[in-house]
């Protein structure tokens, strides 16, 4: 793995105990918007059966570098392979087998506001698959249940909360039966009891269903609880790649500020120091 | 607008129509999406063009026989309103009223998905967007405009006919064998022709808009009035080459 400009420590990648190969590995990836550089030359690998969360600030890149991984942005330079395949350049048709494997859970949500939440779920399953409407109804119910909303079924989206909604989503992506999941900021604008619970769903996804997981989020409570390595993304580079034991030990003022709850104070010296 | 956008929005605007009409050839056809949309942009958009017509034609009616009072000149009303109706009115005016509600619709749905990242997430389930939604809908207008048309203007032709009985004294069959006498092949293919042009301009700019939304509530808001706009600007100005188009081609 390619260290990128971070100060300290290496990056280096504490195996999980079954040496995984990785699914993703991505290389120089560079996007900018509006001459401004988000992403400047991220290296990194995805491995299998991992759950891999990124942290970083509203604004660093982090959505960006998600969607990098399903191709529905497109890097200025860099490439990513998923399992062997190059996908950088690939046009949206060619990258449709891929996505049929790898699902994503968007920020809102993204359900379909036309549809029920049944219909929302059975979505996928009409367009990829050939089973008949029965057992069509029998998968929703399933994925419905796996994401505890089993009477969610006939409900309009509008009439969900938030949280229903995120998990309702959640019961589509998993549809197809994925072998990789993207959560793009899964707990933002809910409240803590209801994040929790997003947080254990994902950590249950993972354990039952055997999927590739990765995760971003500024939320350290569920970076914590669902991810076996974590990368810190700022100002378009990782500073930090590794388990949590080295991100413990790191001696990176942003990420162990973060980690150790002292951006608050900080955030107080700022405005402090603002003051004439 | 600067001309570059300009450059770019033009050549998007083509990769989308190729891929539109590729999307609506391929298999499955959709038929069950086609028909809803058919519904919605077409049968509720009756009430709106027919009032629009059936009015038009009585005024033209009236003018003509008021503006032009020479002698005799009323018993060509029925062909003065059925021309004007058939070539250029009854196209233009329906693809302008229908085109405003049905076009900014578009926008506004499919801008609202864009928003919020319903789009996106088709994508990401390897559903294409130009398929399910904007493929159905130009499908939809290509059928349902140039059908409002020719029902428009037969409203229009009987909105002509009550006035010119009931106000100018005209006996019906006089002004029915007028139009029947002048009222040629040409007429027709040259309006209905127009109109498919217009179906086609409505939907592809009416998706387009709001495949391109940024940015919100507000945002929809915003593509929406441009579509209205541009629709109305563009309808207009490809009238005129339309029409020259035909005026060549029958010459």
């Amino acid at each position: 793995m390619q260290p990128d400009e971070q100060p300290q420590p290496p990056p280096q990648t504490s195996q999980p105990p079954s040496p995984a190969s990785p699914l993703f590995v991505v290389r120089g990836l560079t996007r900018s918007f509006a001459g401004r550089k988000v992403l400047d030359g991220l290296d990194f690998e995805i491995l299998r059966g991992e759950t891999f969360v990124i942290l970083g600030r509203s604004g660093s890149g982090k959505s960006v570098t998600l969607r990098q991984l399903n191709g529905l942005d497109k890097p200025d330079a860099g490439s990513v392979v998923f399992d062997g395949t190059e996908i950088t350049g690939l046009e949206e048709r060619d990258l449709y087998p891929m996505r049929r494997r790898v699902a994503m859970l968007f920020q809102s949500g993204a359900l379909f506001d036309s549809m029920t939440v049944s219909d929302n779920v059975a979505f996928p399953l009409r367009e990829h698959t050939r089973l008949s409407e029965q057992e069509i109804a029998a998968k929703v119910q399933e994925k419905l249940g796996l994401v505890q909303l089993p009477e969610a079924g006939p409900k309009m989206p509008s009439d969900l909360s938030g949280g229903m909604r995120k998990r309702a989503a959640l019961a589509r992506s998993l549809a197809l039966d994925p072998e990789v999941m993207l959560y793009d900021e899964p707990t933002t604008g809910l409240d803590p009891a209801t994040a929790a619970t997003i947080g254990k769903l994902i950590r249950q996804i993972h354990r039952r269903l055997d999927v590739t997981q990765v995760v971003i989020t500024h939320d350290l409570d569920l970076a914590r609880h669902v991810g076996d390595r974590l990368a810190y993304l700022s100002e378009g580079h990782f500073r930090f790649l590794g388990d949590w034991a080295a991100a413990e030990r790191s001696s990176d003022p942003e990420l162990s500020d973060l980690l150790s709850g002292r951006e608050w104070e900080k955030e107080d010296d700022h405005a402090a120091s603002a003051q004439p | 607008m600067r001309a570059r956008d300009f450059v770019t929005r033009t050549g998007e605007i083509a990769v989308l129509t190729g891929q539109a009409f590729a999307a609506m050839a391929a298999r499955p056809l959709e038929t069950r999406l086609w028909f809803a949309q058919m519904e919605q942009l077409g049968v509720r958009s009756l009430g709106v063009a027919g009032i629009a017509s059936i009015f038009t034609g009585m005024v033209m009616a009236l003018q003509t026989a008021y503006s032009l009072p020479s002698l005799g000149v009323k018993y060509y009303i029925g062909s003065v309103v059925a021309k004007s109706l058939v070539r250029e009115l009854g196209p233009v005016l329906t693809a302008l009223i229908v085109g405003g509600r049905i076009g900014s619709g578009m926008t506004a749905e499919i801008g609202t998905m864009t928003v919020t990242e319903q789009i996106d997430a088709m994508r990401s389930m390897a559903i294409d967007p130009v398929k399910k939604l904007v493929a159905p809908k130009l499908g939809a207008v290509l059928v349902m405009l140039p059908s409002l048309t020719v029902i428009g203007c037969g409203l229009g032709i009987l909105g002509g006919l009550l006035v010119a009985v009931f106000q100018l004294n005209v006996q019906a069959s006089v002004y029915l064998n007028n139009i029947v006498q002048n009222l040629t092949l040409a007429d027709v293919v040259s309006g209905v022709g127009k109109s498919f042009v217009f179906a086609y301009i409505i939907a592809i700019i009416g998706c387009y808009n709001g495949l391109h939304t940024e940015g919100g509530a507000d945002g929809v808001g915003r593509a929406t009035t441009d579509t209205v706009v541009t629709l109305a600007i563009i309808i207009m100005i490809s009238d005129y080459f339309l029409t020259k188009l035909f005026i060549l081609a029958v010459s």
